[in-house]
């Protein structure tokens, strides 16, 4: 038997020339970057940078928290970071495929499922907060609050939508559901309007933020509809430059090892 | 495009050290949010030095025995559109803002218009001071005591014509010093109004100081008004023009969401505001929500102003 590091080193190797045949086969890059960065490190400095900064609100939070920097209205300021985080997040995650596919930012979708996840954990937060810390869990008052006010009710299935994704976000739901996986994931097409809805029913006369994450989120939608890809796939809309570079770069790095 | 299933391409070891990243992030996460729920019951502010919660006359509590919110809470978290919609930002920018000299304008349809310079106010008219809860449309609450006079004092001296039916305020306009007034979303100056009955309510303060201090310009120096039972953004700050009417003033808020801001604007729990209830409210420092009183708890002095009004359609 071999001892555990010959065998990464086998692994890698492996992995290096599905890489390069994967190239000579003509496949997309995106793949080709993927193995690449895998080949690098466990996580690339990019994950760590996504995984720090969808964390550093929490963090945030917490300090504030034991700090009692949370206003004097410590319920509502707790309510509107959470939600506004989740917002945040939701919206980068549902970036990472077009800067894929328009901008041939392939790292993107290594965090999706990470940005997916933090969102789904402030959105969580940002429900426990409303209903236990602000309502005490009085279901009398909740009923009231979430299907009277139309702000609370659209929130509230935007927060139910997520549900299953975020239960159905491993690989293993991955592989169990197959297609039918990519059809409930696209869900979140529906969250994401809902969590815009919410925005904009709940501020007071001043709409212009929520309209703002309206038009990216609308945009980042629009990106995904087959007419508009196809005109965006043009190589002349495609940013050439970053992904020569990214070839070249894989080449240092090939060459390097194989000398 | 060549789809190559991750789970064939990452070693094991690299799936494991992930689960193992994110379940340890997961559980710090559920440990400090649980921790949320217990450690203190009043989040506000304590810095370490005492907090002001008693009045020069030694009072704590408001009528009902509410208590009152720490002069460092009234001080410091301000809804004031003039300076920021940060609440805790305004008394920060609001710190160097001029307050004297300052003169008040009060005409309009009156036997004898006058302007004031703000001080002699303060010797003219006996200052009072009344422990008032103002209650804001957003669902929070503080027990405040002011130090002013009755409007009616005022409107008394310069004596209203028949003709005027509604009292019209205007708060000062300075871009210069208000940063949010730069904003163009607001039609700036603000702008409220009472009926005429309503301001002749002995309720109706013209306030000057708080907790038997000057009035600091994040609380609407040198002069507001506090209209404690209606919602809080009744209670116009820095107050510059008082002009009697005959017709009803549009206020800012109206024109800027006239179906969700009514001229009334009476604290109303059967009343909710078209987007969210006003059945409860938080009073800060204080965790969970209490019920909110017919007309903030002063049905008793102003209930017969609105009598055979239809409080639903007059919100």
């Amino acid at each position: 038997m071999l001892p555990k590091g010959v065998l990464r080193e086998a692994e890698r190797r492996a992995l290096r020339l599905h890489c390069i045949s994967l190239r000579v086969r003509g496949a997309q890059s995106k793949d080709a970057a993927i193995i690449t960065s895998m080949l690098q490190l466990r996580f690339t400095k990019f994950q760590i940078a996504v995984h720090l900064g969808s964390l550093i609100p929490f963090g945030v939070l917490i300090w504030d928290f034991f700090g009692d920097h949370l206003t004097a209205n410590p319920i509502q300021e707790i309510t509107s970071r959470t939600g506004k985080t989740a917002l945040v997040l939701l919206v980068l995650s549902l970036a990472c495929t077009p800067l894929s596919t328009v901008l041939g930012f392939h790292a993107a979708l290594k965090v999706r499922r990470a940005l997916g996840l933090y969102a789904f954990f402030y959105v969580c937060l940002h429900f426990l907060t409303f209903v236990g810390l602000d309502y005490g869990f009085d279901l009398e008052l909740l009923r009231e609050a979430i299907f009277e006010k139309r702000y609370a009710l659209v929130g509230f299935a935007a927060f139910l939508t997520l549900i299953p994704l975020a239960l159905t976000s491993t690989k293993a739901s991955m592989k169990r559901l197959g297609k039918r996986w990519k059809a409930l994931h696209k869900l979140v097409y529906l969250t994401a309007p809902l969590v815009i809805i919410h925005y904009l029913w709940l501020v007071k006369s001043d709409i212009r933020q929520p309209l703002l994450f309206g038009a990216i989120v609308a945009l980042l939608l629009l990106l995904r509809l087959p007419t508009i890809r196809r005109v965006l796939k043009l190589p002349a809309l495609r940013l050439p430059a970053f992904r020569k570079s990214r070839v070249k770069e894989e080449a240092q790095h090939e060459s390097r090892l194989s000398a | 495009m060549v789809k190559i299933r991750s789970s064939e391409i990452t070693p094991e070891h690299l799936f494991f050290s992930r689960r193992r990243f994110l379940k340890a992030g997961a559980l710090a996460a559920t440990s400090l949010a649980l921790g949320a729920c217990g450690p203190r019951a009043t989040p506000a502010s304590s810095g370490g030095e005492a907090e002001t919660t008693t009045t020069a006359a030694g009072k704590t509590t408001d009528e009902l025995g509410g208590a009152l919110t720490p002069y460092e809470v009234v001080t410091n978290y301000n809804n004031y559109y003039e300076f920021t919609v940060d609440k805790e930002g305004v008394a920060p920018l609001a710190k160097d803002f001029p307050t004297s000299p300052w003169t008040v304008q009060v005409g309009g349809l009156v036997k004898n218009p006058k302007t004031y310079g703000v001080e002699d106010l303060l010797t003219k008219f006996t200052q009072e001071e009344r422990i008032y809860r103002h209650r804001c449309v957003e669902g929070w609450s503080i027990v405040v005591p002011w130090q002013g006079f009755p409007l009616a004092g005022l409107l008394q001296e310069v004596e209203p014509t028949s003709d005027a039916r509604f009292v019209r305020f205007e708060t000062i306009y300075a871009p210069d010093q208000m940063p949010g007034q730069r904003d163009p979303w607001y039609n700036w100056p603000y702008i409220e109004g009472l009926r005429l009955d309503e301001a002749m309510n002995n309720l109706a303060l013209l306030v000057t100081g708080l907790y038997g201090k000057t009035l600091l310009p994040q609380n609407g120096a040198p002069l507001r008004l506090a209209v404690p039972w209606k919602y809080g953004f009744k209670s116009i700050k820095a107050i510059v023009k008082i002009d009697l009417v005959a017709e009803m003033p549009i206020s800012l808020w109206m024109a800027a969401a006239s179906h969700e801001y009514g001229f009334y604007a009476n604290v109303n729990p059967t009343v909710d505001h078209p987007r969210w209830s006003q059945a409860t409210e938080r009073r800060l420092g204080e965790l969970g929500r209490r019920k909110t009183l017919m007309f903030n708890g002063y049905a008793d002095e102003v209930a017969y102003l609105y009598e055979g009004m239809d409080l639903r359609a007059n919100y």
